[in-house]
């Protein structure tokens, strides 16, 4: 089963800006009628024509920003740097700096497992959507893995925002049924006497896994040991790389 | 509500579609959408906890049909009409109306760094007294609210372990539809694999969910 982007891939050619902001529009209306939240649209939404996804989405995008940068409700130069901020400045590298410190400095683990956002401002990593980090240490005996059923929580200032497969619906159905099937998947083989950990981020705690620093890797500095702590590692579907490479995807 | 956003133990859903060296937006309009919504909702008119709801109530074969931010599209247009910071009329003309006021945006350029270090408020507040204390057995309370809930299905009625108390948080059953903040604590809830899926479940499998006081009762 694969949900495509079909509507991003959409070949349609571009219809005048009226006619694609008023498709949405309609679109938007006809959802919102089957909430109680947003009934007051029920009425409106039979005056447009129906259309229940839309197409043309990138222009419908731009058009609606272009209103809403009229209205003065947004600055298009925040859009800007905000996309830049995650496209650039926010990512899993932030974290892997976390995770590589923690490595090799007792005092800033300990710290660590004990307040985390605390000692991940320390390395000056600050922003929405981690206040309240949660650092889970995996172990021989002891495999952490986080996921959010109900939509997409992920601690964006150490991993950035997370990929498509994180938020679709096959991890978010299977990772809580079916953890040992789900690493098995990534190539993880977690052995019978190991305690499987999952995390659903239910609230607004965030959750990063510490994850086993690999064998032989007593003489690599910090530097060199943060390029082993992949993404997946410190979401807990993959184990940190070993030198030389392997391990994780 | 039991929408089908919520996931969690629902079969058949396919493989992982994993995507190696994955850009972080995968067209501009991602980003766009992305970054409306945050520059959107830092004018104050709706919550964290509403925007969440704004997906949950798309129609399941919608949902389950489009892509990630095409939710947000869609949800998006029918935000800005239903919280009143653009009128159907905007929309359909893609113009101001005439004689409409200018807002002031609320997040600029200038101002996007210290609005990403703006979060949640502190989870302290001595006034709130926790319901519960860390190692006491709780059970999830069986509710099938039709509004916006955080408790997912598959661990209702279940029995499980306070593992930690995280401190105070607003109450986003009652958030998301403006009926107050009704902070209480969260807790981290150890459950057995076994007890949320019966005995072919691995007895060394434990599932953590976060959960406010009023998902929970004793046992």
């Amino acid at each position: 089963m694969e949900y495509n982007r079909s509507v991003a891939k959409s070949k349609k050619p571009p219809v005048g800006r009226r006619g694609f902001i008023k498709g949405v529009a309609a679109g938007a209306a006809a959802v919102a009628a089957n909430s109680p939240l947003t009934a007051a649209q029920e009425s409106t939404a039979h005056d447009h024509e129906h259309q229940a996804v839309p197409s043309d989405v990138a222009l419908r995008v731009k058009a609606l920003e272009s209103l809403l940068v009229e209205k003065g409700l947004v600055d298009a130069a925040a859009l800007d740097a905000l996309v830049d901020t995650f496209e650039h400045k926010v990512g899993p590298r932030n974290g892997a700096r976390v995770v590589a410190r923690a490595w090799v400095d007792p005092a800033y683990k300990k710290r660590l497992l004990q307040n985390a956002p605390a000692a991940i401002a320390e390395l000056g990593y600050t922003s929405g959507q981690g206040e309240h980090m949660v650092v889970l240490e995996n172990a021989t005996k002891v495999h952490n893995m986080v996921v959010c059923t109900l939509c997409s929580c992920y601690p964006w200032p150490v991993l950035g925002l997370p990929p498509v497969w994180y938020k679709s619906a096959p991890y978010r159905s299977r990772a809580v049924i079916d953890p040992r099937g789900v690493l098995k998947e990534f190539g993880v083989e977690v052995q019978d006497d190991v305690e499987v950990r999952v995390w659903d981020s239910t609230a607004e705690l965030r959750y990063l896994v510490l994850p086993e620093r690999p064998a032989g890797t007593e003489k690599m500095t910090e530097e060199q040991l943060a390029e082993l702590v992949t993404r997946d590692s410190m979401i807990g579907v993959a184990k940190a790389t070993r030198p030389g490479g392997g391990g994780s995807k | 509500m039991n929408g089908v956003h919520d996931l969690g133990g629902i079969q058949n859903m396919g493989p992982i579609q994993y995507e190696k060296n994955e850009p972080v937006f995968h067209a501009p309009w991602e980003g766009r959408i992305y970054a409306l919504n945050r520059a959107v909702r830092a004018l104050r008119k709706w919550s964290l906890d509403t925007d969440r709801y704004g997906l949950e109530v798309l129609p399941p074969a919608d949902y389950l049909r489009m892509s990630y931010y095409e939710r947000w599209v869609v949800r998006m247009f029918a935000q800005v009409v239903q919280f009143g910071l653009v009128s159907q009329h905007e929309i359909e003309t893609g113009k101001p109306d005439a004689g409409s006021a200018k807002a002031t945006p609320a997040l600029t350029a200038s101002m996007s760094s210290r609005f990403l270090n703006r979060g949640i408020p502190p989870g302290n507040d001595p006034n709130v007294r926790p319901l519960f204390k860390v190692g006491q057995r709780v059970r999830a309370r069986n509710i099938n609210p039709t509004h916006h809930t955080r408790l997912p299905r598959y661990a209702r009625g279940k029995t499980g372990t306070i593992l930690r108390d995280h401190g105070v948080y607003i109450f986003p059953d009652t958030n998301a539809h403006f009926l107050g903040e009704k902070r209480q604590h969260v807790y981290s809830v150890r459950f057995a694999a076994r007890e949320l899926w019966g005995e072919s479940a691995s007895p060394r499998d434990f599932v953590h969910l976060d959960m406010w006081d009023d998902y929970l009762e004793r046992v």
